[in-house]
């Protein structure tokens, strides 16, 4: 009898063999869960920078009392575990919550909603540290060179550009790759709400290591090739 | 006439300090106005509430008389531009800084790349429109500060100590392109320095700020000609002697500044006169230098002032001068209070104020 560690390698090669495979063929159903986790997290990512992007800006522009302290909160807010966010944003969206006429429980759009708020806190944290980051002296110049109060904030923003475009790509990044978001409010419903991250826990869980390796180096490939994408588009600046 | 700039008791306060105290001051047009003064007196202040950058906290400001108030700030913003200190500069190329003040003004395409070429001529940067700017020398990236302001061909151009901790070479760069506008293109030039040997090479108007209040204005030659006690107190103006002043055969003069002390000097100037010597010109030695330096005088070192890298000494040799040298020939010299020391000068470096 071979001991069962040597066994359970095997099969991970085995897997990621078959893994490779899947990838290589470029399986329908491989590619569709993929391109759904893509347009589900990317979603959600825009639809958070429509809130952190004027909120960020507006906290690493502005002076006002407690800024410090909301900015604290932020910090603090990065690290919230997903479930509890899920159950949170669940409560909100189950049939007595506040948004239960809605219906949009167990559909991508509770996910979209579910994961632009998750990300909002690190979008929000590190827009607002790159806004500071810029020399305070531009707003001035810019005004010397003839700017408008808000041509001159524009400025600044545009000398943000690489902080908030890291921003972006690390909100992108975490929603794609979490998990409990996903199940809570998507509950992985085949050909609807299963993304990368609920299939590769739901096929591990059966034992399908093949499929659940295959996923996770897909989602591997996604997170480093967008980081791998950005440093080079700041590289080039 | 009319004059472009008319101040009228501005003031700006932080708190309870007066940054500005009640400024007055008309520059008209063409004029090129320098504003001296030491690090703090204000200049900065000054000049960022004549950018309509700042609003005063009293007092009136007036642009061809019309007075800027809120409403018009911005108009007129566009009519004035300045260069800072530490120059800044957007983190893009050298072409799209210099682009960025046309293109809030809606210039063409083709007008923003020639007016850029003339410019950078100018500065002496030719060629430079695709570098990034982060990647310019100090020096440079100055000029590029400069470039970026002239380009606008503003009414008026604010600068702000724009050669302070610049080379030689740069210095002379921009005050020649500076120059060239004030005269060709007549743009009113308002210049702060603490460096009075700059204003003294820029004809013109001056005033002298210190803390907040105006305390001299007049033109650079007459300010210079009869320098106040105030005026030697804030360029720190140390080795200020006056004198009688004979004219040498060879074109020197050479000046009896009392207690038996002559002083050879290469100018040419006959009876009374007022001579100065940087406190860096002199050189400070243990035993007298055999060297071309016309001026060589003992002395004694009766107070010393650490300056951080640099060592700031007062030695009697009959009247008291300040010399300056680094710390580290302090300590290799070995000098303390009390010391015998000689100090040496060149005829060239004795300038009559």
């Amino acid at each position: 009898m071979r001991p069962i560690g040597e066994n359970m390698f095997g099969e991970i090669l085995e897997g990621l063999r078959k893994a490779i495979e899947l990838i290589i063929s470029v399986d329908p159903t491989v590619v569709q869960i993929t391109l759904r986790s893509i347009y589900i997290s990317g979603t959600a990512t825009l639809l958070s920078v429509l809130w952190s992007l004027p909120f960020g800006i507006t906290i690493g522009l502005r002076r006002f009392p407690g800024k410090n302290f909301v900015k604290s909160i932020f910090n603090a807010l990065i690290g919230v575990p997903t479930v509890a966010l899920g159950l949170v944003v669940y409560l909100i969206l189950s049939k007595q919550g506040l948004l239960g006429s809605l219906h949009l429980l167990y559909s991508p759009l509770a996910i979209m909603f579910g994961q632009a708020l998750l990300i909002t806190p690190i979008m929000v944290s590190f827009i607002a540290s790159a806004v500071e980051a810029v020399d305070p002296q531009i707003i001035d110049l810019a005004k010397t060179l003839g700017a408008s109060e808000l041509e001159a904030s524009v400025a600044v923003l545009n000398e943000s550009k690489d902080g908030v475009l890291l921003a972006i790509i690390s909100g992108f990044n975490r929603a794609i790759a979490e998990l409990g978001i996903a199940l809570m409010l998507g509950g992985s419903i085949v050909g609807w709400t299963r993304v990368l991250t609920t299939t590769i826990a739901l096929e591990t869980g059966r034992g399908n290591l093949t499929i659940a390796i295959a996923l996770s180096i897909i989602l591997l490939l996604i997170v480093s090739a967008v980081s791998t994408l950005t440093n080079l588009i700041r590289r080039r600046r | 006439m009319t004059p472009l700039l008319n101040i009228k008791n501005v003031t700006m306060q932080y708190g309870t300090t007066a940054a500005l105290d009640h400024v007055n001051l008309k520059i008209e047009k063409g004029e090129f106005f320098t504003i001296l003064g030491p690090n703090g007196a204000g200049k900065t202040t000054l000049l960022k509430t004549l950018a309509c950058i700042d609003k005063p906290t009293k007092g009136e400001l007036y642009i061809d008389d019309v007075k800027i108030v809120d409403r018009n700030r911005s108009h007129f913003r566009k009519k004035i531009t300045m260069v800072f200190q530490r120059n800044v500069l957007f983190s893009t190329s050298v072409y799209n800084n210099i682009a960025y003040g046309l293109k809030l003004r809606k210039c063409s395409k083709k007008e923003i790349s020639e007016r850029i070429k003339n410019i950078l001529r100018l500065v002496k940067l030719e060629g430079y429109e695709k570098r990034p700017a982060s990647r310019l020398s100090g020096g440079e990236k100055q000029r590029v500060s400069l470039a970026r302001a002239l380009v606008l061909d503003t009414k008026l151009l604010l600068l702000d100590e724009p050669t302070a901790n610049l080379d030689p070479e740069n210095v002379s760069i921009i005050e020649e392109a500076v120059t060239h506008v004030n005269q060709e293109s007549n743009t009113t030039v308002v210049m702060s320095t603490h460096n009075m040997f700059q204003a003294k090479r820029i004809t013109g108007k001056a005033a002298l700020l210190l803390r907040g209040k105006i305390t001299e204005v007049g033109t650079i030659t007459d300010i210079f000609q009869s320098p106040s006690e105030r005026l030697a107190a804030f360029a720190r103006l140390e080795n200020v002697f006056s004198g009688t002043s004979e004219i040498l055969e060879e074109g020197t003069s050479v000046v009896d500044i009392g207690n038996g002390l002559w002083v050879e000097a290469s100018i040419m100037k006959l009876g009374k006169t007022q001579i100065l010597v940087r406190p860096e010109d002199i050189i400070l030695s243990r035993k007298p230098l055999s060297s071309s330096a016309r001026n060589v005088f003992k002395g004694r070192i009766v107070g010393i002032t650490d300056l951080g890298p640099i060592v700031k000494l007062r030695v009697d040799a009959g009247k008291e001068f300040a010399a300056q040298i680094t710390k580290r020939s302090f300590k290799e010299m070995g000098l303390n209070v009390d010391s015998d020391v000689f100090l040496t000068f060149k005829a060239s470096s004795v300038h009559a104020v």
